[in-house]
């Protein structure tokens, strides 16, 4: 278990948290169905597609900017909200990145946290309205606490933090999107953006506690 | 219930080959762009306002078929039922500006709003000017002091039919700007859903509603409405209708109106007319005027069966825009 990661290994991170979202398209197309119109999974199959093709295409010359290439095709292959949401979360989450080239535990929180702050701008929502920002917010403040203990250890405390996230979200009414307007129907039911913030988490666990 | 069947190649590439087809039933009117989600007009004066509209698919003909002469100058199109992504929508502005600025026509869902303010970012940095005018005519999504909340549903269509007139007239940004403004603040609806539609790429069907139940005020998403109710008569339910639309704005004796009785995508006519029959009773009976009446399918939810009534209060500037001529594949008036 190494405690940072160079540009390569970061590369294969993000290689391999495309994969494992685009292989759990169904359980993010179940989730949406309960509560929106069952379009999540096959718009964050449609970003990690275009994510790989362009890691493996033009090989990012820098950690910043491999964050960027899957940022930027998240933003224009996914489409809708998410797409908005997550390619600004790994667009705006790189530029703490510039001019490292190592990912350490302090990065990475700095990472989750610059991304959120352009995310809460970008959607005008706050933590308790039952979006992604309920798993990325607990997620961003779990990592900057665990962010002198090495990457893995950021990322652990991250990843359990973001399912704790998801959780929570099934106790929250939907008060913006799509769900909004399903009021207290919404209860009981985690939000799929939410759960996908827990995959990209989990994947990057799996693969720092490896690396 | 069984999923939809559906004559399709590769679900995932149904936006693709869709515009490959809308185009070519555009008989040369309009061309797609060549390596975005994107059609313009093949017929675009050298200066004018331009407009853009966009949104996802899957509601055809809206957005891209109303895309012509004093209509759309352009449409961004999204994947079925998700906001196209901001390049999409730059290169689409990009492609139909004509140095006078562009103005934004969508409908407010969180996930347009996002996308085409992100573009619209990007062209002021390119130094073009971009204003934004959100459709916000359903009742049943948010109470009147909340109309920021609403969401664009087949408003859609007399908003695009009046700016894209008010483009092709007026000159400045500004002028076009106002008539969206005064356009949308006059305009309401509401739906009723009796089946959902489905997804092609997931060949599931995006709400579940009983055999005998119909919903009152249900999205084009299947967002839930204001009332979830046992089935009843064509006239009960445009009674219903009717009652919310009217105290929404509130529409009174004396004003004129335009009627537009858009079907989601599986109802009949006949069905249609029937309920037309109705709220011109109703409306009759309130002594409110009908200046043009639309009875058709623009806004549509895939196989998703209902339909939705819209009215907008007019004045001669908007009956003006409203009765000109209009040319696009999915709305024409000579």
């Amino acid at each position: 278990m190494a405690d940072t990661l160079d540009l390569k290994a970061s590369t294969d991170m993000l290689r391999t948290v495309s994969r494992s979202v685009i292989d759990q398209t169904d359980v993010l197309t179940d989730a949406d169905l309960a509560i929106g119109d069952g379009d999540h999974g096959i718009g964050m199959r449609r970003g990690f597609e275009g994510a790989l093709e362009s890691l493996d295409a033009t090989p990012p010359d820098s950690i910043e900017n491999a964050l960027k290439a899957v940022g930027t095709a998240i933003l224009s292959k996914t489409g809708g909200a998410a797409g908005a949401i997550f390619g600004t979360l790994f667009r705006a989450g790189s530029k703490p990145l510039a001019g490292r080239d190592r990912l350490d535990g302090e990065g990475f929180a700095a990472f989750l946290e610059t991304g959120l702050e352009a995310v809460l701008k970008r959607g005008g929502v706050t933590e308790g309205q039952k979006t992604m920002i309920d798993a990325i917010a607990p997620a961003a403040r779990a990592a900057r606490t665990s962010s002198g203990e090495g990457l893995p250890a950021t990322v652990a405390a991250a990843a359990a933090a973001s399912l704790e996230g998801v959780e929570a979200t099934k106790n929250m009414i939907a008060t913006t999107g799509k769900a909004r307007s399903l009021g207290e129907r919404s209860l009981g039911h985690p939000d799929p953006g939410a759960i996908s913030v827990s995959l990209i988490l989990k994947a990057m666990q799996d693969f720092t506690a490896k690396a | 219930m069984a999923n939809p069947k559906k004559i399709l190649n590769d679900p995932k590439k149904v936006v693709a080959e869709m515009i490959d087809g809308l185009v070519l039933a555009n008989d040369g009117r309009v061309r797609k762009l060549p390596d975005h989600a994107a059609i313009v007009r093949t017929d675009l004066p050298d200066s004018k306002v331009a407009l853009l509209i966009g949104g996802g698919s899957g509601h055809e003909p809206l957005f891209h078929g109303f895309v012509g002469r004093n209509m759309g100058d352009g449409a961004a199109c999204g994947q079925v039922f998700a906001a196209p992504a901001p390049d999409i929508i730059y290169e689409a502005a990009k492609a139909v500006h004509r140095g006078k600025g562009i103005l934004f026509l969508y409908g407010n869902y969180a996930g347009d709003n996002m996308n085409f303010d992100i573009a619209a970012e990007m062209l002021e940095d390119d130094g073009i000017d971009v204003r934004t005018v959100r459709v916000t005519d359903d009742v049943a999504a948010a109470p009147p002091e909340r109309t920021h909340d609403r969401r664009g549903i087949a408003g859609d269509i007399y908003m695009i039919k009046i700016v894209g007139g008010a483009a092709s007239e007026l000159d400045t940004l500004d002028e076009v700007e106002r008539v969206a403004r005064k356009a949308v603040a006059n305009v309401r609806s509401i739906g009723v859903a009796v089946a959902a539609g489905s997804i092609p790429e997931t060949g599931k069907l995006t709400f579940e509603l009983a055999d005998d139940e119909i919903e009152i005020g249900m999205g084009a998403h299947g967002e839930a409405g204001v009332a979830r109710q046992k089935m009843k008569s064509a006239d009960a339910v445009a009674d219903e209708l009717l009652q919310k639309l009217l105290s929404d704005l509130p529409f009174k004796a004396g004003d004129e109106v335009a009627l537009l009785i858009n079907n989601l995508g599986a109802t009949t006519m006949m069905e249609m007319l029937i309920v037309n029959r109705r709220i011109r009773q109703i409306l009759e009976r309130e002594g409110i005027k009908v200046h043009r009446s639309d009875v058709g399918t623009w806004l549509t939810v895939q196989e998703m069966a209902g339909f939705s009534v819209t009215l907008m209060r007019l004045d001669d500037e908007l009956k003006h825009y409203l009765d000109m001529p209009a040319e696009s594949l999915g709305y024409s008036r000579m």
